[in-house]
């Protein structure tokens, strides 16, 4: 009886992974493995082999890849900092690096368009300061900056989370243990902060590399990245065949890095995100 | 001097992150019509963005379908939540990774997806004299999409340190199913379904790119606005108005925190 | 449990209702879309009050942003304002229905010139209505550039290397090269086209950014020295800085015309007249330039105008020899287009 009950419960959001989600997901594949005529071809996929485009997919992993290390190293230093805090009002500090996030997204970026520009708000600043100017916009230097920027949230949050949860006798039992705080982190501490990390890895790495906001606001048009490349064919090419390709080459990738990632989080897929 | 180290690192952070809204705020004050140029201190797009039949149409359609994508994605969370706390863990594995792909999958694809899909509904449904209007529907539809396995995965752990037993015991008492539910379970997994509506209310007010694929002409959402008004420089008036939105929200949170009886909540 | 599920349900559809109610109600409106800031606001404000007319506007940034959205059907436009070339491509591809000019009296307004030029991508007049032109040219700052103006080179001129502003849609890009090396800006030939594209790759190091409307802005703020720009910018962005001069390079441009087209799959074709034949008014049509200060073919208008340097302003309405060597954009066809994207892309990734 109660087990007939969570069926009938589980009905409606299994129709809508079913038709939203699943369905979708076919027809970009049917997209891309088929030509106008709507024959089996290979050859959107291929599209993605030309130079051009490799050269983008490799600058988009390049970037992302960086991004998300620099985010890392950024972001596990700030959580042991706000953890560490013993005011009671924690959360609030936690909650002042969430509430940028309440602020239009595109516009953030597009401020840092504002701040990096020739004329913009730093370089006027360091001029006044008589000090070398910064020329990093419209390079792939200030769409990594933009990543960081945006994403750094998406790390910071996780890894908190899981520092937060650590019970304070296991820490305790460790130095009564005899180990020094170094220990007590490497052995103790970080093991058990690694989940947290991985989501945080996965949740910055996945829209780093998939982007096209960002480098069309802080690339000036003239660095491309996958994402871009993708648009362009749906919204400027036509082109849904090649587009749907590309897309299904994306996700492979993506594919991988979970499947990386899911190999080192021995949580066992069910991660929390905030 | 490691507080110190730690207060700077801090300090450093917060720059980063607030320096681009200090920018924007400051903007909503500047008396020029572009950005290129500072004209002086002005309070008049803060009236001025009352008068914008555009940007008001889409906050308007902006708060309306984060709203409603945030309900609905809520509740169906929570039945899936529930039922998924039922199912053997095999089948939980399987059905939560396929919850789980807007979340991992790359926006710009399932964006695409859900075009795609639109799009061959809308051809299917016109052999039927329907069709499929891009706009308010498809937006809604996309966004309770990519906000759905956030509710599911906020709600879900909550259920799952709950103690069965409790529930057994009040439905031996002769509770009814709602009553057992609405008295022992709904109030532990309380804080997990609020924590997965705003997240999702969040999500939606902030989506740019899912939105960019599923919308319609004359349907806009503030990103997509803004998206589009980036190319011949953003209207004061849009800053004013994100200023004000980032206010509130402030304003709300400070509220919130000084709330007695609330100092613990994280 | 259920009837709480039902309540919320409700809580969640009501606030919806009025809004579909009301469009179910057949309301009269018209489907526009348009370029990005390409008509005034106050004139759509005024339609709607005069008519009873609701406007349902969308912009555009590009013609080949355009194109897909209006091809897939997604989106029921009842008028669309493309450039030249692409209005052919959309009659190749039977997009488009004809106008029935008896409802738009108006249309008496539009200067005969036009009309004769439109001949490229329309050839009987029956589907188009022009709606601006213009030329595409360099706008510079002369605090800024010290070497004389008057040839696309000076966009490969390694002094001014991070201060050159491209354009970022590939028939306006390929037409500068193409220029330079005196090939038709039509050309389909591989060679031609590649001899373009090395061209632009040569350059792309001295360019700071690749825009579009943003070389507005960024001119106005002194971010670069050198722009390709549409001329109607051009006096936009003198109103806002003095320093700033539009040329028409010496091998010659693209002569660009905006027209208005009604699509074949239009819903509001009556509305669309109507708002046609208001847009051609010499009143609106002066009104729409003030604002976007992009040229009109509408002679009622240009009359209109009553100051005199911007009636006889070049840059609004440049003279017979300034256009000598100015071409207009024809549509080349599917495999011409893919040419074109193809070698845009190498240079975009280069």
């Amino acid at each position: 009886m109660k087990k007939q009950k969570h069926v009938l419960l589980s009905g409606p959001y299994l129709f809508w992974t079913a038709a939203f989600i699943i369905i979708p997901l076919l027809m970009i594949v049917y997209y891309g493995l088929t030509d106008t005529s709507g024959a089996f071809t290979l050859s959107n996929i291929a599209q993605m082999g030309t130079p051009e485009r490799l050269k983008a997919l490799w600058l988009s992993l390049l970037l992302s890849l960086i991004a998300t290390g620099i985010c890392l190293v950024m972001a596990y230093p700030l959580a042991l900092i706000l953890t560490g805090t013993k005011v009671n009002a924690t959360g609030f500090i936690v909650t002042i690096f969430i509430i940028p996030m309440w602020m239009n997204s595109l516009l953030r970026i597009l401020a840092w368009q504002t701040l990096l520009e020739r004329n913009g708000v730093i370089n006027v600043a360091l001029r006044f300061l008589h000090l070398p100017e910064l020329r990093i916009i419209n390079t792939p230097y200030a769409i990594a900056l933009g990543m960081i920027y945006d994403f750094l949230p998406f790390m910071l949050l996780p890894i908190y989370n899981a520092l937060e949860k650590i019970d304070q006798n296991v820490i305790n039992a460790a130095y009564d243990l005899g180990a020094n705080r170094f220990q007590t982190f490497w052995k103790v501490i970080f093991p058990l902060t690694v989940p947290g990390m991985i989501s945080g890895i996965t949740m910055v790495f996945v829209p780093a590399l998939t982007t096209f906001v960002i480098s069309d606001f802080l690339g000036g048009s003239k660095v491309l990245l996958i994402g871009n490349v993708i648009e362009r064919q749906f919204t400027q090419v036509g082109d849904w065949n090649v587009g749907s390709g590309m897309s299904l080459v994306l996700m492979v990738f993506i594919l991988i890095s979970m499947a990386v990632m899911q190999h080192y989080d021995k949580s066992g897929g069910e991660q929390v995100v905030l | 001097m490691k507080k110190f180290l730690s207060r700077l690192y801090l300090a450093f952070i917060f720059i980063l992150l607030y320096a681009p809204i200090a920018v924007l705020i400051i903007f909503s004050f500047n008396n020029s019509k572009t950005r290129a140029k500072w004209g002086g201190w002005t309070l008049k797009w803060y009236f001025a963005m009352f008068r914008d039949q555009a940007i008001m149409s889409a906050l308007r359609n902006t708060l309306t379908i984060a709203v409603l994508s945030a309900l609905i994605s809520t509740l169906l969370g929570l039945t899936a939540a529930i039922s998924l706390n039922a199912m053997k863990k095999n089948r939980r594995t399987v059905v939560l990774s396929a919850l789980n792909i807007p979340m991992l999958n790359a926006e710009i694809v399932t964006g695409i997806s859900l075009m795609l899909l639109f799009i061959a509904a809308g051809q299917l449904l016109s052999h039927m004299g329907l069709g499929v209007e891009f706009g308010f529907w498809t937006v809604l539809i996309g966004h309770i999409t990519f906000n759905l396995p956030y509710t599911v995965l906020s709600i879900l752990p909550k259920l799952r340190q709950i103690n069965i037993s409790t529930y057994e015991a009040a439905l031996d008492l002769g509770a009814s199913r709602f009553l057992a539910f609405r008295k022992v379970i709904l109030p532990d997994i309380m804080p997990g379904v609020l924590s997965g509506f705003l997240l999702a209310f969040t999500l939606s007010l902030d989506d740019f790119v899912i939105t960019h694929f599923v919308k319609g002409p004359g349907f806009d959402t503030l990103s997509t606005k803004i998206y589009t008004e980036v190319r011949k420089g953003i209207k004061p008036e849009m800053y004013a108005l994100s200023t004000l939105i980032f206010a509130s929200v402030l304003l709300l949170l400070l509220i919130l925190n000084h709330l007695p009886g609330s100092e613990k909540k994280a | 449990m259920k009837k709480m599920l039902a309540l919320a349900l409700l809580a969640a559809v009501l606030p919806v209702f009025p809004a579909s109610v009301a469009q179910a109600k057949d309301k009269e409106e018209v489907v526009v879309y348009n370029w990005g800031e390409y008509m005034d606001p106050d004139v759509i404000a005024d339609f709607e009050k005069e008519t009873g007319i609701k406007v349902v506007y969308e912009e555009f940034e590009t013609n080949e942003i355009m194109y897909p959205k209006v091809a897939a059907g997604a989106a029921q436009y009842d008028l669309i304002c493309p450039s030249d070339y692409m209005i052919s491509k959309m009659l190749a591809n039977d997009m488009l229905q004809p106008i029935n000019f008896d409802h738009i009296p108006n249309y008496a307004n539009i200067d005969e010139k036009y009309i004769e030029q439109s001949k490229g991508f329309d050839p009987e007049n029956k589907y188009s209505i022009p709606y601006c032109w213009g030329t595409v040219g360099i706008l510079y700052n002369t605090t800024m550039v010290d070497d004389p103006v008057d040839s696309w080179e000076i966009l490969w001129n390694e002094k001014y290397a991070d201060d050159i502003l491209m354009q970022d849609s590939v028939r306006d890009a390929f037409m500068i090269p193409e220029k330079m090396l005196g090939y038709d800006i039509n050309t389909v030939n591989e060679d031609e086209i590649a001899a373009a594209a090395q061209l632009l790759m040569d350059q792309k190091p001295l360019v700071q950014a690749y825009v579009i409307d943003q070389v507005r802005d960024k001119m106005i703020g002194e971010e670069a020295a050198l722009g390709v720009i549409y001329s109607g910018e051009a006096i936009y962005t003198q109103r806002e800085n003095e320093n700033l001069e539009y040329v028409i390079p010496k091998e010659g441009t693209n002569v660009w015309i905006d027209s208005w087209v009604i699509p074949k799959n239009a819903k509001n074709v009556e509305n669309a007249e109507k708002f046609l034949d208001f847009l051609c008014r010499g009143d609106i049509a002066l009104r729409n330039f003030d604002y976007i200060t992009y040229s009109t073919p509408n002679k009622a208008a240009r009359e209109l105008i009553e100051d005199e340097e911007i009636r006889e302003s070049t840059i609004a309405f440049p003279t017979e020899e300034m256009l000598a060597n100015s071409q207009v954009f024809v549509y080349i066809g599917e495999e011409g287009d893919a040419l074109y994207n193809e070698y845009w892309d190498k240079v975009k990734s280069y």
